[in-house]
């Protein structure tokens, strides 16, 4: 499997051109207001509870700062990584460029997995800066390491269900925006779905609010490793990236 | 070393070619002819294993493009039509993407790279982004990308649009260097290119093959006879009479008769050349000589006449079918 070529290639064309500064500077823009506004809160809050000591019990950095932090991270990743992956392979199919790559003497699975593990090298990245701000609450006070190392387990997961929702659906436009926008359509739809599991009530609550692609990484952000969860991101990652194959078959097919 | 037999290509309702079946022997260059919409692009992308064929077979390098595609994929080089290229990227480190894709070791990829960029005379060019690059110059970094690995057999879809002359003479030369070592498929619509590179054609109208062979017996083939313009100082009909007398003439038509002088287009059997006599006609008779031309058949002409016979229903003539003779290329 030459997947290595093709990942150096997609690593190359995000880092020559502005599109993986341009994703990593409003990333960190975006959670760096929601960080600052997130901790000063909690500063706020501590000082005061330095009077009511009830009110210091309930209160953690890890809790208070971490936790929403984490929610808030994967709804901006879930805006923000269709822009990274729209580009995989609707550019190629626009460009033409996919006539010869798929004429290399590589199998169609490794330019799909080579692109994936391109733009999910992208996306550690991203994650390896937000450390910062973990480190800077460390600063402070306190912070304990296991939800930590949870919580980014979880968004790694996460993330990578992202990605691979983002090429698979690449794979059947020829248009970036669009590739982008049916992304985004779709894990928004896959987000939302559990609202109207809450809606629904009964046996369709828990069916619908399982299949939230959100919903699953609260426990990580708790501290928690659920194989339910763990087993969910990886399933729809393969599922999605199975698909994504397929489409890419199909597109020879029809030539 | 390319063997196709019965090829067929459906676009949904649509089909693009029908039972294409053709022959091109190793070492061999060929041009591959038609009109536009003929069906050599979808000919090319099926050989070059981008898509499957509706029905019948190919064998490239000895490979079947359908089931053994990766084996074909590692002895080919292709040049798509509209050379797709990624424009985002620099050209060397363009071409050393696609000769590490195409397993070119890791050793000696470096200057294999930059071997092809002085074949290709890009090596000027080795530092600019692709976007950067004018028509030609892209069209090169296309052809050297075909050629990074070196491969046994290449199909290039209309390589020499949009090159300025100097660089189609060179590019020429490149691909005619070629020949012996690899095997090379190309399609254009330059039909003297085609007498200047290839050693055989294939021509093809609406999908299906029409004329394949040397192109030397597919003149004789369309062609039979051989022509010869003469113009002469003289009454026409004694003139004509004169000319029709002289053996091995089998047709004399008029094609200009004017005050005193006429001139007419004299043809012969293929390997009677009658200019000596027509000369010697015109000593005798006291006739001034005025124009005396033997016209090369081209190949533009076999291309108008099976082309235009297609269109017209006319029945073709018959064709040699036997493949390009091995190791022997046409100037
Ligand atoms: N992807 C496609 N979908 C539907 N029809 C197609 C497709 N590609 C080509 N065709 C049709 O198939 C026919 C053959 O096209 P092809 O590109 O092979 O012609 P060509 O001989 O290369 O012509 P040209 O000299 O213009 O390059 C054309 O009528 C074209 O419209
Ligand atoms: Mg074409």
């Amino acid at each position: 499997m030459k997947i290595w070529p093709i990942m150096k290639k997609e690593l190359r064309l995000y880092f020559t051109t502005p599109v993986a500064y341009g994703v990593m500077f409003f990333f960190l823009l975006v959670m760096g207001y929601f960080f600052f506004s997130i901790f000063s809160f909690y500063t706020m809050a501590s000082m005061q509870s330095a009077m009511n000591p009830q009110m210091a019990r309930d209160l953690n950095p890890t809790d208070s700062v971490m936790r929403p932090l984490f929610s808030n991270m994967s709804v901006i990743l879930l805006l923000l990584m269709p822009l990274v992956t729209m580009r995989l392979f609707a550019e190629e199919r626009k460009n033409g460029t996919i006539e010869l790559l798929l004429t290399y003497p590589v199998r169609d699975g490794a330019v799909l997995l080579g692109k994936f593990f391109a733009a999910l090298v992208l996306y550690v990245v991203m994650l390896v800066l937000t450390l910062l701000y973990p480190g800077i609450v460390m600063y402070f006070t306190r912070l304990e390491w296991g939800p930590i190392l949870t919580g980014y387990v979880g968004l790694l997961l996460m993330g990578a269900t992202f990605i691979a929702v983002g090429v698979c659906i690449s794979s059947f436009f020829e248009n970036q925006i669009m590739a982008g926008t049916a992304t985004f359509v779709v894990l928004l739809m896959f987000w939302v779905i559990g609202w109207s599991g809450d809606a629904a009530g009964g046996i369709w609550k828990t069916v619908l609010s399982e299949l939230s692609i959100i919903e699953h990484f609260d426990t990580f952000a708790k501290g928690i490793f659920d194989t339910k969860d763990i087993v969910y991101y990886v399933n729809f990652t393969l599922l999605a990236l199975f698909i994504g194959l397929k489409s890419l078959e199909t597109r020879r097919w029809k030539g | 070393m390319i063997e196709v037999q019965g090829l067929t290509k459906h676009y949904g309702a649509f089909t693009a070619i029908r039972d294409v079946t053709f022959d091109v022997a190793p070492g061999q260059i060929v041009g591959f002819l038609g009109p536009n919409g003929a069906g050599k692009s979808t000919t090319m992308r099926i050989l070059s294993c981008f898509m499957p064929a509706s029905g019948g077979t190919a064998r490239v390098a000895g490979y079947d493009v359908f089931s053994q595609s990766m084996e074909v994929r590692r002895r080919i080089g292709y040049l798509p039509e509209s050379v797709p290229l990624y424009t985002d990227m620099r050209v060397a480190p363009y071409l050393d993407f696609v000769a590490e894709v195409k397993g070119v070791p890791r050793a000696t990829r470096k200057r294999r790279v930059a071997e092809v960029m002085d074949k290709c005379l890009i090596s000027d060019v080795q530092y600019r982004l692709i976007s950067g690059l004018s028509k030609g110059y892209r069209q090169r970094v296309g052809l050297a990308q075909a050629i990074v690995n070196d491969p046994h057999v290449l199909i290039l879809d209309e390589p020499t649009i949009g090159l300025d002359p100097r660089q189609i003479t060179e590019i020429r030369a490149l691909i005619k260097s070629l020949a012996g070592e690899h095997t090379v498929i190309l399609s254009t619509h330059i039909l003297p290119e085609v007498s200047m590179v290839c050693s055989g054609v294939i021509i093809i109208n609406k999908g299906s093959v029409v004329a394949q062979g040397p192109i030397d017996s597919l003149v004789e083939a369309f062609f039979p006879l051989s022509r010869v313009q003469v113009e002469l100082a003289a009454p026409p009909d004694s003139a004509r009479e004169a000319l029709r007398g002289i053996p091995g003439v089998r047709d004399v038509r008029d094609v200009l008769t004017g005050d005193g002088t006429a001139a007419f287009a004299v043809e012969a059997a293929r390997d009677r050349d009658v200019r000596g006599e027509i000369f010697q006609l015109a000593i005798d008779q006291r006739w001034r000589l005025l124009e005396l031309r033997r016209e090369g058949m081209t190949l533009e002409e076999v291309f108008m006449k099976i082309v235009a016979g297609e269109e017209a229903g006319e029945p073709e003539p018959r064709v040699p079918a036997e493949p390009v003779p091995a190791h022997e290329t046409t100037s």
